[in-house]
């Protein structure tokens, strides 16, 4: 484990939609400079997890620590100034404007008579993807339309990064992405982290995780199950550890935390 | 395509904070041709497709009858089409965001019956006042169809078709008293609709659009140079002057050459520049400030623009209110050049003509996709139709028939062009 105070300790999480039990009591704490899938069957409650760190869901109870403050995150406004930023898998781009539009949306920087500074965020538009390492896209002023899946997934991500955020979550990232582009992103995610953003990865894809993950959280029926290092389990007991919610054969009362030989 | 993107991804590779590269070949103007057609394909059908229909249409007209290339006609179809311009560079924000506006006619003829009773009457006002006035009701008949879109949730076809019946009811019933609400006793306001500016004053305002555009495009190029970014090739602003010179001295030459039948008559018709300085202003607002990136946002993708944190309530509401001013300014240009408002004024083709100027000029009816210039040019269009089938003495039916086969190759424009967006995954 890294030393020092986490990013975001979540403990107790409990979240209802009426008698549904979404998250029964969920643990979950991020580092600062790592990347952390967070992976799950459908309906585990992954997306109802994100929404509550994101602010989108209030929580019913538990406690959310924020480099060692108890917060309370009660809206989307709230996570964003902690530095929270969610990229959703439908992007949330627009087509019809071009990758700096985008980048600056709903906070466009203006010059005196209300005139928008086109030409300090095309170059802070630069400077991200730069920083970033993003050459795929060659000019900052084409249209989002005429952006491969990569590209665009670039494109959300940079915007996410571009506002000092501390924390950022993707939702299946690569979901419909080809090999070329897949590789791109999660070059993307790695870079990322080591800028010192925590970064929480959702996907289904494993060898997507075990590619760039630091720590593989399994969530199971509103419960964390486990949280393990990815070089101490093989691909085959994260699957058992997403199904069955340990990773033996028959042993149940060994599973949850156990390394790969035991 | 994933063939395409294999360097790219090789790239990734490449040692951290180096810059995104600008192929060259990016700037030349053959890159720019090729940016354009790809632009037609992802749905931006830009201003090509209606110049190359107003110049076919004024080789046909100039060959049936010779008069209609001559000044007195080309000036004459530039103060005809004004009216419809200026309400239809409304209806292009309408349609920006993806609505529509049915009642723009109608609350034109509420602005000309609003100028009337202000300025007639036992207790006449200025005719400032009759102005303002005027514009405030636009903005409040708006604001009030506005927040029944977005605040009630109901669409905007059935809430401004409502309006449409109702301004058109409140006309008649401002107007009916004097049958015809005459507006001759103020001479400021027959000025708007029929003024002439000296052909000095004309030479000197295309002049000052010419140095001003020019001096736009050079600052912007500095300014883009100081913060380190690729100016763009110099050959493409030269051509842009060039082509807002020759616009501007051939609209002057136009309207300054003598059109009189007996006395001289020259000089440019004060309500073209009044077009053109909406033109601007509108322009300005669509590209320039926040309000318009959002109206374009909101057109692209409504959920998208949410998140975003844009106000898409607010935006739409104001997108209703500006289309309302613009219609009462319409509703200004056609009252004050017939000096009078009778009291069916603004239910007849006004409307149709004002949202097929817009969506002939380019503008989507899709949403998202579209510029002010566009709802001009349709205008001219729209205006060159009526006119160049008048001189053919062709009835007002067939003029209608025509009219509504040009709206439909308009629309079959924008329909094509967005079917190659869906079918590339892009809608």
């Amino acid at each position: 484990m890294t030393a020092g105070v986490p990013l975001l300790q979540l403990q107790g999480i409990r979240k209802h939609f009426g008698a549904v039990e979404a998250l029964k009591g969920v643990d979950f704490t991020l580092r600062a400079g790592l990347v952390t899938a967070l992976v799950g069957d459908n309906g585990a409650g992954k997306s109802t997890l994100i929404k509550c760190i994101a602010g989108i869901h209030p929580i019913d109870s538990g406690s959310v620590v924020w480099e060692g403050q108890l917060v309370t995150i009660a809206g989307p406004s709230d996570g964003a100034a902690l530095g929270i930023e969610v990229v959703y898998q439908d992007l949330a781009l627009c087509d019809n404007l071009d990758v700096v539009q985008n980048m600056f949306l709903g906070r466009e920087l203006r010059t005196g008579v209300r005139r928008l500074d086109e030409e300090t965020m095309e170059a802070r538009t630069r400077e991200t993807l730069a920083s970033l390492s993003v050459t795929t896209i060659s000019s900052v002023r084409q249209q989002v339309a005429s952006l491969s899946g990569g590209q665009r997934q670039s494109v959300a991500v940079a915007r996410a990064v571009m506002w000092n955020s501390r924390l950022v979550i993707l939702d299946e990232p690569t979901a419909a992405l080809g090999v070329a582009q897949t590789k791109q992103v999660l070059t993307l995610v790695r870079k990322l982290a080591d800028q010192g953003i925590s970064v929480v990865l959702i996907s289904h894809n494993l060898s997507d995780v075990f590619a760039v993950a630091d720590r593989i959280a399994v969530l199971r029926l509103g419960r964390m199950v486990a949280d393990v290092d990815p070089d101490d389990v093989t691909s085959n007991e994260v699957v058992q550890l997403i199904t069955a919610g340990h990773a033996g054969f028959g042993d149940e009362l060994e599973a949850p935390l156990r390394g790969r030989h035991g | 395509m994933s063939r395409a993107l294999s360097p790219g991804a090789e790239a990734l590779s490449s040692p951290r904070g180096e810059p995104p590269v600008d192929r060259p070949a990016e700037w030349s103007v053959r890159a720019q041709l090729t940016g354009y057609l790809a632009r037609l394909r992802g749905g931006e059908v830009g201003s090509m497709p209606v110049v190359v229909g107003l110049v076919a249409l004024s080789l046909f007209f100039q060959s049936q009858n010779s008069n209609f290339l001559t000044a007195g006609n080309l000036t004459n179809l530039l103060v005809q089409g004004s009216g419809v311009a200026m309400i239809a560079m409304g209806v292009v924000f309408v349609l920006l965001i993806g609505e529509l506006d049915l009642s723009v006619g109608s609350m034109a003829g509420v602005g000309g019956a609003v100028l009337a009773r202000t300025v007639t009457g036992p207790h006449p006002h200025a005719w400032w006042i009759a102005i303002v006035l005027a514009l405030l009701t636009g903005a409040a008949m708006g604001l009030v169809q506005g927040v029944l879109v977005t605040a009630v949730n109901l669409p905007s076809f059935v809430v401004t078709l409502a309006g449409l019946l109702a301004f058109n009811g409140i006309v008649l019933e401002a107007v009916n008293n004097t049958a015809r609400a005459s507006i001759r006793n103020s001479s400021q306001l027959v000025y708007i609709g029929n003024g002439l500016l000296s052909p000095a004053t004309g030479w000197l305002l295309a002049v000052a659009i010419t140095i001003g555009y020019a001096a736009l495009q050079v600052l912007r190029r500095m300014r883009r140079l100081r913060l380190g970014l690729k100016p763009g090739p110099g050959l493409l602003v030269v051509w842009r002057v060039a082509v807002v010179a020759v616009v501007a001295v051939a609209v002057v030459l136009v309207t300054n050459a003598d059109r009189g039948p007996l006395a001289p008559i020259r000089g440019l018709p004060f309500v073209v520049a009044l077009v053109l300085l909406a033109m601007v202003v509108l322009s300005y607002i669509a590209s320039r400030t926040a309000f318009g990136r959002h109206v374009y946002a909101v057109g692209g993708h409504a959920e998208a623009a949410r998140r975003a944190g844009i106000k898409v309530q607010s935006v739409r509401v104001g997108v209703f209110m500006l289309s309302g001013v613009m219609a009462t300014l319409g509703g200004i240009v056609l009252t004050t050049r017939l000096q009078s408002v009778t009291s069916t004024e603004g239910s007849g083709q006004i409307l149709l003509y004002a949202i097929a100027a817009a969506v002939v000029g380019g503008t989507s009816l899709f949403g998202g996709h579209g510029r002010v210039v566009n709802a001009v040019l349709g205008g001219l269009v729209v205006a060159a139709i009526d006119n160049g089938m008048g001189l053919l003495e062709l009835s007002a039916g067939s003029k209608s028939i025509y009219t509504g086969i040009v709206l439909i190759a308009a629309v079959t424009i924008d329909s094509l062009s967005r079917r190659g967006r869906v079918s590339s995954g892009r809608g």
